[in-house]
């Protein structure tokens, strides 16, 4: 009977990733000077099952690797060996490469067979390092790892547990494979054997003395034949010939781990597409609930229906009652199945310390770095697409904030300088600030910076938000010089696309010499939006209320033409373009004075423009339905919804909008030209 | 809602089935056409539309249908047919067109629905070259009780067209 293993292939990957988050996780948190055994431990299980799976699906080339780290962690375990800083640096790298090469078999490509090599050889070769402080850990047993070939002699004694047969290991095969190292000669042990009558055929009663002689044989090659049963028999392994235990050993030379060894420095976006999703069994139970209490509610109402006769006024109470308990079920529905799809924040927050950890040694710089906030829910997709973001603006944070210990020690600061990562709920979004105490923003180099570019014109005055939104600008970036973290001014303008792509927006606030912080607000899903219904002739539109800075009566003495092809309305000390949406519609309004109409002030793109409307219907929370599942894209319209009385109505697209109106004789103002012509 | 006449008669012998495809045919300025009735969907009366911009004059909008959006497409203004108004009899068939493997829905005004035919392929005649409407979306021609059926490839008529003159007019 063969089993297509295949199929467990996916979930070996997606347990082998967790795996190996638990070991870098597990790894940074490791305390030099006192080790928690929770921790290694923890490492080194996670080790042995992504091993033990991987040899189980053949993936041979990721057992071995695999294999070479648990050895190392299993002396860590045991107390053979004390943790370094070296051996951390070394086994982070191995999990990246390990990561490296699980995604490689996962999506059948070749990983980088060099690398895999380098660091092989780096644990092979702290693997033969002797440790001077294990020396004293005299365990009676030989630490001794030299494989110099000179002929050993071993006394192993093997007493397997009653049930080790169960577990599908045949003591007779252990045998025939520790003869492949050298002579074996073996001495059975039956005193626990019981009478005949009383034997269970499928327990084990026998021990063994073994003695295993053959040149090269280490405890490691003893340990490796006993591996699968080693949690299920008592073993002990002692080298006779203790004369090379005495031996004075010939100081090793390591292969430099200092030498940096080829990391791929293109950190792939960590977190793969995954098409499944945890979810948390209350979450489930909370929806059955809910539904179950729908089918009630249905039930009651279907009740109603009788005889028409009867239909009287009190009939008419219940089902207005009914109508309004069905409001309520719907709506705890909906807002349980959508948190579904939220997961905590932590699962993008956890690759950040490691980030800050390689980036900090990068750079030389010390960093304190603080997470808060870490089981704040988000949507899933939107945490996908906040992860890049969010590493380029920490990256900046400890690349161009935080100085150098010195500069901070001379400005009276503390040495290791700080950068947090806070989330949280707040008014139906989730805020997420990255926050250091660096050197803040320089308002006087942002500004030079932006006159030399032609971003800004000599001598005008800009407040400190302006200052600050010139960061955003393409191109843009103040730093001195370019390394390949940053500062090539690719980064800004797109976090803050992406940010607005999601529905957020993003703030700076800086101190000089103090720090900044920026902070990103994004709303809590991505399929329902708040929004503001307009009339716009006969058709009703929707636009987004995160959009719309101001709503106001035109006053007609503020609206002033340029060159009789634009119209902007002076609203305080801005002129604010305005747009004839009917005109960029090709549809009617029912007004074409201004003054008939209301404008609906939006802001885009750093841009604010006015919309001309006919009238401001209500706000509502709508469900955004794609236009492009069943046409396609249209420019200006970002999305469809379907109001309370079945009708469609069209969701504004803000940035589209102002960019189309931005096209020459985009029908902005027709009626302008019309009048000219 | 619809004008379905109730003589059909349907010949469902096992070698009609092989051969052959039943088709949905519907009336539209005095021609009748055919679609392939396993894309029809649903059939339904004429609705409240809402239009969406900068798109050509045969995209009347799109309704809601049961929860989903669904564009419109006036095939008499498509086939470049003079105009009519919409009346109680003005009949929309929602179809399944399949572009590159996606299925999606849309919506055909047409003047009335007419018959269910089963139509064998050797009965479809292949389309001669004629000037009105593009060749690309006519299936063939056949002669059922006297009367020509004009057969419609939708996923062409409803696809290439619509969308890349939808794209080009919007840019």
């Amino acid at each position: 009977m063969s089993i297509d293993i295949t199929q467990f292939h996916q979930t070996f990957f997606e347990e082998s990733f967790e795996g190996l988050d638990i070991m870098e996780s597990g790894l940074l948190d490791l305390d030099i000077g006192a080790v928690d055994n929770d921790t290694i431990n923890a490492i080194f299980r996670a080790a042995h099952s992504i091993k033990g799976g991987s040899a189980t699906f053949g993936f041979t080339n990721i057992a071995t690797f695999t294999h070479a780290m648990e050895t190392l962690l299993d002396e860590i375990r045991d107390g053979h060996r004390s943790v370094s800083t070296e051996i951390v640096e070394v086994l982070l790298q191995s999990v990246d490469c390990l990561r490296d090469m699980i995604t490689a078999q996962r999506d059948e490509e070749e990983p980088d067979g060099e690398r895999i090599t380098q660091l092989q050889q780096a644990l092979d070769g702290l693997l033969g390092k002797e440790n001077e402080d294990s020396e004293d850990d005299s365990l009676g047993g030989s630490q001794n790892k030299h494989d110099d070939g000179a002929p050993r002699e071993w006394d192993i004694s093997f007493t397997p547990h009653p049930h080790l047969l169960k577990t599908g290991n045949d003591p007779a095969l252990l045998f025939r494979e520790l003869e492949s190292l050298g002579t074996l000669t073996t001495e059975v042990d039956l005193t626990g054997l019981p009478p005949l009558s009383e034997m269970d055929p499928e327990e084990c009663y026998l021990s063994w003395k073994l003695k295993l002689s053959g040149s090269g044989v280490s405890e490691e090659n003893i340990k490796e034949v006993f591996e699968w049963v080693e949690d299920d028999c008592d073993l002990v392994i002692k080298e006779i010939a203790p004369a090379t235990a005495t031996e004075e050993k010939p100081p090793r030379e390591i292969p430099s781990n200092k030498k940096p060894i080829a990391k791929s420095v293109s950190k792939k976006s960590l977190t793969p597409e995954s098409s499944s999703i945890r979810v948390s069994i209350d979450k489930v139970d909370t929806l059955i609930n809910m539904v179950g209490e729908l089918v009630i509610t249905q039930s009651m109402m279907g009740n109603l229906d009788g005889d028409f006769e009867d239909f009287d006024h009190a009939r008419l109470e219940q089902l207005r009652e009914g109508l309004s308990l069905l409001e309520r079920n719907i709506r705890e529905l909906q807002e349980s199945v959508m948190r579904i799809r939220m997961l905590p924040i932590s699962f993008i927050f956890s690759r950040f310390p490691r980030m800050v950890h390689d980036l900090s040694q990068q750079l030389g710089k010390q960093i304190n770095f603080e997470m808060s906030g870490e089981q704040t829910e988000l949507d899933k997709t939107v945490m996908e697409k906040i992860g890049d973001p969010l590493v380029h603006l920490v990256r900046n944070s400890i690349d161009h904030g935080i100085e150098t210990p010195e500069i901070r020690k001379q400005a009276g600061k503390p040495e290791a300088g700080s950068v947090n990562l806070n989330a949280y709920h707040k008014g139906g979004n989730i805020v997420i600030e990255i926050s250091d105490d660096g050197a803040g923003l320089n308002k006087d180099r942002i500004l030079s910076k932006a006159l030399e570019k032609g971003l800004i014109e000599e001598g005008c005055q800009l407040s400190d938000e302006k200052i600050f939104e010139l960061l955003f600008q393409p191109g843009f970036s103040t730093a001195e010089t370019v390394s390949d973290i940053s500062g090539r001014g690719v980064g800004m303008d797109v976090v803050r696309r992406n940010i607005r792509g999601l529905g957020g927006n993003i703030d700076i606030a800086s101190k000089e010499g103090q720090g900044t912080t920026f902070t990103i607000r994004l709303p809590l899903t991505l399929a329902i939006l708040d929004g503001q219904l307009v009339r716009i002739g006969n058709e009703t539109y929707i636009i987004p209320l995160i959009s719309i800075v101001e709503s106001l009566l035109i006053a007609p003495e503020n609206v002033n033409s340029i060159a009789s092809t634009s119209e902007v309305y002076k609203l305080r000390e801005e002129y604010i373009p305005i747009i004839r949406t009917h005109g960029l519609f090709g549809t009617t309004s029912d007004a074409e004075d201004l003054e008939d109409g209301l404008l609906v002030v939006i802001e885009g793109d750093g841009q604010k423009v006015g919309l001309f409307v006919d009238e401001l219907l209500g706000q509502q929370q709508v469900v955004i339905k794609s236009l492009e599942t069943n046409y396609q894209r249209v420019a200006g319209i970002s999305g469809a919804t379907i109001l309370g009385d079945g009708t469609v109505a069209l969701i504004l697209d803000v940035e589209g909008i102002i960019g189309m109106s931005r096209k020459p004789g985009n029908g902005r103002n027709q009626h302008l030209e019309k009048a000219v012509a | 809602m619809s004008s379905i006449s109730d003589s059909t008669k349907l010949d469902i012998g096992n070698d009609a089935r092989i051969n052959s495809s039943q088709y949905l045919t519907f009336l539209l300025g005095g021609e009748e056409y055919g679609v392939d009735i396993l894309r029809v969907q649903e059939i339904k009366g004429w609705d409240n539309v809402t239009q969406i911009p900068n798109t050509p004059d045969y995209i009347k909008g799109v309704i809601n249908l049961r929860g989903a959006i669904v564009p419109i497409i006036d095939l008499r203004q498509r086939f470049n047919l003079e105009n009519s108004s919409y009346g109680p009899t003005t009949v929309v068939i929602v179809l399944k067109v399949i572009n590159h493997e996606k299925e999606r829905t849309v919506g055909i005004v047409v003047d009335a629905v007419s018959d269910v035919y089963n139509i064998a392929t050797d009965e479809m005649k292949p389309p001669p070259d004629f000037g009105g409407i593009d060749i690309e979306f006519v299936n063939g021609l056949a002669t059922i009780e006297d009367k020509m059926v004009i057969t419609l490839n939708i996923d062409e008529l409803l696809n290439t067209a619509s969308i890349s003159e939808a794209e080009t007019a919007a840019h």
